[in-house]
């Protein structure tokens, strides 16, 4: 029923589609400036918002110095609470061991909260190989789930669907998995979340077994937090008896005071709201009280990677709030799926190849996609410079082909551009040469502009003019001229 | 103080007349510059595109020409930033302390136009005149990563005759983005055409920032539609005078 990501071609050509496709222009340009503005809105409230970015920095910054030995203490911690630890070395393992649990309890579905990190190991896809149904219970992702859709934003995953569009997907699709639409379903929004309500809450009191992630994990206390708007997690994290939550091992924080400034960043950086509505927080097994089996899988999944990387380590300090994807004007204009992965914008772009490691056509076209324009990092509350990384990460990528055999085009192109800029003389020659054809292109009073040029320049002219070149370059004129004194 | 002028290649090769509006505006101010005819580019190109290795010879040349100067300065937002903080990391790859110390020693006396006009001459008043509407678009490297705020404005607005319209979403970015703009050219040219239509929208004649890379495909965008806008740097404007408004059109048609 979800579609996938696997064998999605480079960011340029996937971007090109999307492009093309006007409703997703309008859904995204509509739903990234609606939400810009709610977060410059209450960003501005905060007087001391800069200071509280570098807190939150220094806090997550800290938490992956001590990693080790912050997951030590959260294992220990959770443990004498009752619940039980499991270690996961990637997507494979975090899935076997769901599923285990699952078939322990002879489920054949389970509710899940909105998570990532799900997403990133295809759980849902395989729990479905094992006749198990994941049924997802955040709205969005529940209207990428009924559309056989994938999401395309990491807080809003149907930003690229408009309430028309949503209404449809309810009328054909809930049905067929539960208690159908309402036969006067209109599209309006309060009228399309009463329907998700009706429909969601027949799930919530028939499963035994919810899946979550955590937005943090407290290493002090052993306590796990999902903020959330909706309640949905809150159900799904309070009525099953078993309750299974898989964290990135990024995620630990090593104490309970060191969650203050990321709990103030992140609502007023992800849905512009002053505080999110539901923050829930367990420690293991309460008795008598809520799910009595909690299980936590703790996942590297590509993390100690990232870890390794000096310059890119930065990423993992990510709160997943999407602010970056907002105020990004590439991923304003060609939306989540172009990027071929659950984490797609500027964090997309840089966590991908962190996580996975360079080498691949379609994460290696990811560090490109940015005109490093910089808004992602002025927006990012935990103060991720992503330009940088994309910069790391591309001088990766090019390193990654020095010893091929048949070098690209474009890296002999920037070999010649570096031999050439190593001396003024060579510079000089050059630009005499430019000027010439700049003399040929201007004679008899045509219009100094190039409609249309042939080769890798073909790709500016396609759609915009170029100025030809002058007659004199500026190095000409100043040593004719004596920098401007003799005419 | 011993001023240079670092020109940019982009200007260099394509536009000179920046070059020499930057050369005509200092002088009438007072301050003299030297043209140091060692320098090429400043590496950006290669260093967005991540050749690492292929800007070494560029950032040698850079630091060949501007040594023992008090102050460069350079009509770019984009590659006063590259030489602010993109030249010690291809000097650091380069393993050559050398010149690590030396990119160390003029980094920070690299400044981007306005810096200069605003920040070590204390001038926002140049003396212009530019009789035209004209709507400013804030470059991103010079806005975000020099945070020149709001100098371009200040300078703009003591220019006689000018007219300032507000530009639209004027701190998005217009697609440009070097090497992007051929790389991912549907996407560059996407973000182009929205940044020409806002430009547009303000109904003025001349389109003015300060970076020729920026206007160029912007002015690229407004040309192809025939738009009937020119796009000039600030350098340009900030130069012209009662003596020598520039005729016709800028860099684009």
């Amino acid at each position: 029923m979800t579609g996938t990501f696997v064998g999605m071609p480079a960011f340029p050509a996937a971007a090109r589609g999307a492009l093309a496709d006007t409703q997703l222009r309008h859904n995204l340009a509509h739903a990234t400036s609606t939400i810009r503005a709610k977060r410059a809105a209450v960003v501005g409230e905060v007087a001391d918002w800069e200071d509280l970015r570098l807190a939150g920095a220094a806090v997550k910054e800290r938490a992956l110095r001590s990693l080790g030995d912050d997951l030590v203490r959260l294992e220990g911690a959770l443990t004498a609470r009752g619940a039980v630890v499991h270690w996961a070395r990637d997507a494979a393992e975090a899935n076997r061991i769901v599923v285990d649990i699952a078939r322990a309890h002879a489920v054949d579905e389970v509710v899940k909260v909105k998570s990532m990190l799900t997403q990133e190991i295809g759980l849902n896809e395989a729990l479905a190989e094992q006749g198990i149904a994941a049924w997802e219970t955040d709205l969005a992702e529940l209207i990428v789930q009924l559309g056989g859709d994938l999401p395309s934003h990491i807080l809003v995953p149907a930003i690229h669907r408009n309430r028309a569009e949503i209404r449809e997907i309810f009328r054909r699709r809930m049905g067929e998995v539960g208690r159908p639409a309402p036969e006067d379903l209109t599209d309006e929004p309060a009228v399309l979340a009463a329907a998700a309500r009706e429909h969601l809450r027949e799930k919530f009191l028939r499963a035994t077994m919810a899946v979550s992630g955590a937005n943090f994990a407290v290493a002090d206390s052993g306590t796990l937090v999902v903020v959330e708007s909706e309640g949905n997690g809150r159900m799904c994290l309070t009525l099953p008896e078993v309750l299974v939550s898989i964290v990135g091992i990024e995620k630990v924080v090593p104490t309970w005071a060191e969650l203050d400034p990321l709990l103030r960043l992140l609502p007023r950086s992800s849905t512009g709201e002053r505080m999110n509505p539901y923050t829930s927080t367990w420690t293991g097994v309460t008795p008598g009280d809520g799910p009595q089996e909690v299980h936590v899988v703790l996942l590297d999944n590509g993390r100690t990677r990232a870890l390794a990387d000096e310059t890119g380590r930065q990423a993992l300090r990510c709160i997943r709030c999407s602010a970056c994807l907002n105020v990004c004007p590439v991923y304003e204009r060609v939306g989540g799926h172009a990027y071929g992965s659950v984490y797609p914008g500027p964090i997309g772009a840089i966590l991908n190849p962190l996580l996975k490691g360079t080498g691949d056509p379609q994460t290696d076209s990811l560090p490109y996609a940015s005109s490093l324009c910089g808004a992602c990092f002025e927006a990012c509350p935990v103060r991720i410079d992503i330009p940088e990384v994309l910069v790391h990460l591309r001088a990766q990528v090019v390193d990654g082909h020095r010893d091929d055999r048949a070098p690209k085009p474009e890296a002999l192109a920037f070999r010649a551009a570096g031999w050439a800029l190593g001396d003024e003389r060579r510079l000089g020659r050059i630009e005499r040469l430019s000027g010439l054809a700049g003399r040929v292109l201007r004679r008899g009073g045509r219009a100094p502009v190039l409609r249309r040029v042939p080769g890798p320049g073909g790709a500016w002219t396609d759609a915009r003019d170029l100025p030809a070149p002058p007659a004199e370059s500026f190095r000409a004129w100043w040593r004719r001229t004596g920098g401007g004194r003799r005419r | 103080m011993r001023v240079a002028l670092m020109v940019t290649c982009v200007n260099d090769a394509m536009f000179p007349g920046t070059g020499q509006a930057v050369v005509r505006l200092l002088r009438r101010l007072g301050v003299e510059v030297d043209f140091p005819q060692a320098q090429t580019c400043c590496g950006q190109p290669m260093v967005n595109t991540g050749y690492l290795d292929e800007a070494v010879p560029a950032v040698r040349s850079f630091v060949r020409a501007f040594e023992g100067y008090d102050a460069v300065v350079t009509p770019s937002g984009s590659c006063a930033g590259s030489a602010r903080h993109q030249h010690r990391l291809v000097a650091a790859r380069s393993g050559d302390s050398g010149l690590a110390a030396a990119v160390a020693e003029i980094s920070p006396r690299t400044y981007e136009l306005t810096e200069f006009l605003v920040d070590v001459l204390g001038v926002t008043d140049v003396g212009a005149y530019f009789p035209h509407t004209v709507t400013y678009h804030p470059t991103c490297h010079s806005l975000r990563m020099l945070g020149v705020g709001d100098r371009p404005r200040r300078l703009l607005e003591q220019v006689r005759g000018l007219r300032l319209v507000d530009l639209p979403q004027a701190e998005e970015c217009c697609g440009f983005g070097g090497t992007f703009a051929l790389k991912n050219a549907d996407t560059s040219v996407a973000m182009g055409s929205d940044k020409a239509r806002h430009v547009r929208e303000t109904g003025a004649e001349v389109l003015v920032a300060g970076d020729n890379s920026c206007l160029m495909h912007i002015g690229g965008v407004l040309g192809r539609g025939r738009s009937g806008v020119r796009v000039m740097h600030l350098a340009e404007v900030l130069a012209a005078t009662e003596e020598s408004v520039p005729a016709g059109a800028g860099p684009i048609a």
